[in-house]
């Protein structure tokens, strides 16, 4: 059965707390963390992009499980912060995993949810066999306006999952999709931030199209919250995804491990698969796993997923070999506004 | 003049209708009155809507055609008349309308209000709201609603008694009698420490202080007395209407802390009704900040300039005291869809004389009132009702 073959994350080491954010722009710490839920978020290095972290994380997958790079014969990269808005991130991390030139690759977007979609594509081309491995990325250097509401959780990071049939540690058992054309969160061509309809991102946004895929998939599973042991929602703050588990009828216990964002903030694309990842990180063979991202425009993915006994199997796969999330999240590195600018090229600079 | 009475009320649910349009709010308003008073729509003589800012809301003018077409009257050819005075707009339509049917002009009236808020947003919202006040003295240089009224709210703590509880408590009890009416936005009791620990908006005014930015649409119909018992029961007789009108910036008030425009109001409103404050059994007030309704209490003359805050601590005002006020939730629970809350406060009015205002009504009530204010009290709307 189609399923993941193995998977890494990537997290910048530099973090800024949201009270350091709210203090530049005189608003009420406690406010804003109370209200989102989020403590602090990672940013990139100076030198950190989309395509760099893309890079990051589809590294720690492979030292996870050495596969045959001329095997890997798909790469798609989510992303809603591509270095170049025409030239493929996904060629760039193709490159330096040396898995080029016989492979398909693409650059994808759909707000927060393009990295799970580009896993439902690597999905249909293993299923189909096109290819033997395909590598599905959500990757962001999230982007958030100075002062807007969206900066308190605009941060970066990614996660890579590699797809295939061939001992796969975790069987995605199914997966559905849920979407409609619904104006909560864009940016047109040439903008810099994204805007976004402030409360309409809500209900009308996130709610509506997470519960209209993970209702569908528990309805075409014939499965009820209780049968899965862990479950993970895109996570654009704490609250939407405990509000909507609770909703579904899913436990905080269920949604604990994948639940990243108070220590890393919504690194966009990446935000669920990071979830899944730090969920993977501990999951035991036999767990079942349910992931509903979601993206603005909008729409959600969802997924069902059984972890097999290949997780611990090391002859295969070994799971210490790279950093789990929890350990990514590890000894961070604070900074203040002014770096937190810097780094994330807010400062206008003389070349 | 003719006697004039309310004979058809409808307004509503109160919210944010993402899924629901401008036209499709008052239509259904217009269908809920127009069944309300058992009437045929080639029956209305004319139709006066109150709206503030479609052209910016939703960027769509000409509202008085708009409406009677969506109201399938464009066959009638009747008079359809759009009325702004920003917030008081609806208070003014409902005016108009009464204004055409006591003049012989009309016999049956339609007053409708509507304002569709949420498809823009907040800072747009925030922008169009400010073009109530003095664009070239107050918008301009950077004031904004909530930035005056914590104006008001200052210079009036600072010369009368009022307590930052006792503001509150203001919002405390509109949110209780908004827990008990099916149209408002907010259906939730809430307590001083959810006021207190909100969010602050413009210093002393916290987020609970403030009235939301609702969709909504408010409509009631208006006849002579003498033919209302033909279409109602219980028809409503509109004792006194009244208007008045004060300098549009804050700042060139004689005293910014008394909306003379509510007094004036007022004083013209129980003159024409011929009757005295004490008479009144419930108001509602335009409490777009809890500092207003403070404000309205007082200038509308129901107890001397800096006693309301301690009245309504001490429950004079609450749904079971001598003088309920706002017991629709007010602007600040049940919402303020700016151009119907005008309309929406006569149609509670009309609720709580005919006894049918549920969870929320208030034993024996005879006599009511309506206070509708436009920006910082530039415009201020009065009325009074009564059982017949």
């Amino acid at each position: 059965m189609v399923g993941i073959i193995t998977y890494g994350a990537y997290i910048p080491r530099y973090r800024i707390k949201l009270e350091e954010i709210a203090r530049v722009w005189g608003d009420n710490a406690t406010d804003i963390t109370g209200g989102l839920g989020v403590r602090e978020k990672s940013l990139p290095d100076m030198d950190e992009d989309t395509a760099t972290i893309a890079v990051e994380a589809v590294r720690n997958a492979l030292l996870r499980r050495n596969l045959d790079r001329s095997a890997i014969g798909a790469i798609y990269v989510g992303s809603e912060s591509h270095p170049y808005a025409v030239k493929p991130t996904a060629a760039t991390v193709g490159a330096a995993i040396m898995a080029t030139p016989v492979m398909t690759a693409a650059d994808y977007e759909f707000a927060c949810k393009a990295g799970t979609a580009a896993m439902q594509t690597c999905m249909g081309l293993v299923g189909s066999g096109m290819v033997k491995y395909g590598v599905a990325i959500g990757s962001d250097v999230a982007q958030g306006a100075p002062g807007d509401a969206l900066e308190y959780t605009a941060a970066a990071g990614g996660a890579a999952i590699v797809i295939g049939n061939d001992d796969p540690i975790a069987e995605i058992n199914r997966t559905c999709s849920f979407t409609t054309d619904t104006p909560d969160f864009w940016r047109r061509e040439g903008q810099a931030y994204p805007r976004h309809g402030g409360r309409f991102t809500g209900d009308p946004g996130y709610f509506k199209h997470v519960q209209g895929a993970a209702t569908m998939m528990l309805e075409q599973a014939g499965t009820k919250p209780s049968d899965y042991d862990y479950a993970i929602f895109h996570q654009p703050n704490a609250k939407f995804p405990q509000r909507v588990a609770g909703m579904l009828g899913f436990t905080k216990e269920q949604i604990a491990p994948g639940l990243v964002v108070p220590r890393l903030g919504n690194t966009y694309s990446g935000a669920s698969m990071v979830g899944l990842a730090a969920t993977l990180d501990i999951a035991k063979p036999g767990d079942r796993i349910f992931v509903t991202s979601f993206g603005s425009g909008a729409g959600s993915d969802a997924f069902d997923i059984t972890v097999t006994d290949r997780i611990l199997d090391e002859a295969v796969f070994n799971r210490g070999a790279a950093p789990s999330v929890e350990q990514l999240l590890a000894n961070p590195i604070y900074v203040d506004y002014a770096r937190y600018a810097k780094h994330k090229g807010k400062i206008m600079v003389q070349k | 003049m003719r006697d004039v009475a309310v004979i058809g009320v409808g307004c509503t649910n109160f919210g944010e209708w993402w899924d629901r349009s401008f036209r499709n709010l008052f239509v259904e308003a217009g269908v809920m009155a127009i069944e309300d008073a058992n009437l045929a729509g080639e029956q209305i003589d004319a139709m006066y809507v109150g709206n503030m800012s479609a052209g910016r809301f939703i960027e769509q003018e000409h509202i008085g055609a708009l409406i009677a077409d969506y109201s399938g009257l464009a066959t009638q050819n009747i008079p359809a008349t759009r009325v702004e005075a920003a917030c008081a707009s609806g208070g003014l339509a409902f005016r108009e309308a009464v204004i055409a049917v006591a003049s012989g002009m009309a016999n049956i009236a339609v007053a409708a209000g509507v304002e569709k808020m949420t498809d823009v947003d907040t800072s747009l919202s925030t922008d169009a709201l400010a073009a109530a006040a003095d664009r070239e003295w107050e918008g301009f240089v950077g004031a904004t609603f909530p930035g005056l009224y914590a104006m008001i709210a200052k210079d009036y703590m600072h010369r009368y008694p009022l307590t930052r509880e006792q503001l509150a408590q203001v919002a405390i009890k509109n949110h209780y009698n908004g827990a008990r009416n099916p149209i408002a936005q907010f259906q939730k009791e809430i307590n001083l420490d959810t006021v207190l620990k909100s969010t602050m908006v413009a210093d002393p005014l916290r987020l609970f202080d403030c009235s939301p930015i609702t969709d909504g649409a408010a409509a009631v119909v208006v006849a002579p007395l003498e033919m209302a018992k033909k279409f109602t029961d219980t028809p409503i007789k509109v004792l006194a209407t009244a208007q008045a009108s004060d300098t549009i910036a804050l700042h060139d008030r004689r005293d910014i802390s008394t909306l003379d425009a509510t007094v004036a109001a007022g004083n013209r409103a129980f003159k024409m009704a011929g009757i005295e404050r004490k008479d009144i059994d419930f108001v509602e007030v335009h409490d777009c900040f809890t500092i207003a309704e403070i404000c309205a209490i007082e200038d509308l003359g129901f107890c001397k300039k800096g006693e309301a805050g301690r009245l309504t601590m001490e429950g004079y005002t609450a749904l079971d005291g001598k003088l309920p006020v706002n017991t629709s939730g007010g602007l600040k629970a049940c919402g303020h869809p700016v151009g119907a809350t005008g309309i929406k406060q006569v149609c509670e009015a009309v609720l709580q004389l005919r006894g049918e205002a549920g969870k929320r009504q208030i034993n024996g009530a005879e006599i009511g009132m309506t206070q509708n204010v436009g920006g910082t009290g530039a415009t201020v709307a009065a009325h009074i009702f009564g059982r017949t």
